[in-house]
């Protein structure tokens, strides 16, 4: 039987929003207080839900030992205490929770083989939340 | 369509072993959730159940009887138990959260005569649950 598991992450980071594609004026417009040149930061919390036939052996869709690691080296390794615009991977996308979530829907579709990646979902603030599960609608 | 949601709480103890695996296996496997002595966790279950609201009454569902079904059939046999030692279903099936969610689903469907059950999500802790929508 088929069921959908979801494990919540928390990363703090620090970000500036700022497209080299505009001028400091529509950057200000745009962006308004994320602009500022010295950035701020984030306790993000991260969920990734993963689907699949739960093994009649061992009761699991997959082990959490599993995925908690590869979350663990990929992703959290990768952001947790870092200012997201100096992320190698992230190159020239501003590092919106958008475009954050599907960079990280990304390496978890490559690289994660243990069950079928339903979506992350982010959590910037209490206040606000992005979900991305897939397809090529993301960026225009 | 209208989805409602009604929430539980139960706290139960559980262990994972499959007699089937050599005692190193289930280890590597189930790693500290193979302690025989059980460890335990308070469940928050969520209940969707979905339907068309009454006309006369307003409901999707008489809140009343799905607490009582809820009751009886779930936190009446779940809560304060070992799940292997207590509960029928978990004689054979490991207690893990996913088959936790699908033995609440066919305790519950049945039973529930008035709205569809649409989910059962069961959080093991804050940062971990699971889903079961009654897919094969």
């Amino acid at each position: 039987m088929k069921a959908h598991l979801t494990r919540r992450y928390m990363f703090s980071a620090s970000h500036r929003l700022h497209s080299d594609a505009m001028s400091e004026e529509e950057n200000k417009a745009t962006y308004g207080k994320c602009n500022n040149p010295y950035g701020h930061g984030h306790n993000y919390a991260l969920e990734i839900t993963v689907s699949g036939p739960v093994d009649e052996s061992t009761g699991m869709v997959c082990n959490l030992t599993d995925l908690d690691s590869f979350v663990e080296h990929e992703i959290l390794d990768r952001f947790h205490l870092q200012n997201l615009n100096t992320v190698p991977e992230f190159g020239q996308a501003v590092p919106t929770t958008e475009n954050l979530s599907a960079f990280i829907y990304d390496i978890l579709q490559r690289g994660f083989t243990h069950a079928h990646l339903e979506k992350v979902r982010i959590e910037e603030t209490m206040m606000n939340s992005f979900e991305y599960a897939g397809g090529n609608e993301v960026r225009r | 369509m209208v989805y409602l949601t009604r929430k539980a709480e139960f706290a139960a103890s559980h262990y994972y072993h499959n007699p089937e695996f050599t005692a190193e296996e289930n280890r590597r496997i189930f790693g500290k959730c193979n302690n025989p002595n059980g460890h335990g966790h308070n469940y928050t279950l969520e209940v969707t159940v979905k339907g068309e609201v009454d006309t006369r009454s307003g409901f999707v569902v008489d809140l009343k009887q799905l607490k009582e079904v809820l009751n009886r059939e779930v936190l009446d046999a779940m809560d304060h138990r070992f799940l292997n030692k207590e509960v029928p279903e978990f004689f054979t099936r490991i207690p893990t959260t996913e088959n936790l969610a699908i033995s609440i689903w066919q305790r519950l469907a049945p039973k529930l005569t008035t709205a569809h059950l649409h989910r059962v999500r069961v959080y093991e802790t804050p940062d971990l649950f699971v889903d079961f929508y009654g897919e094969a």
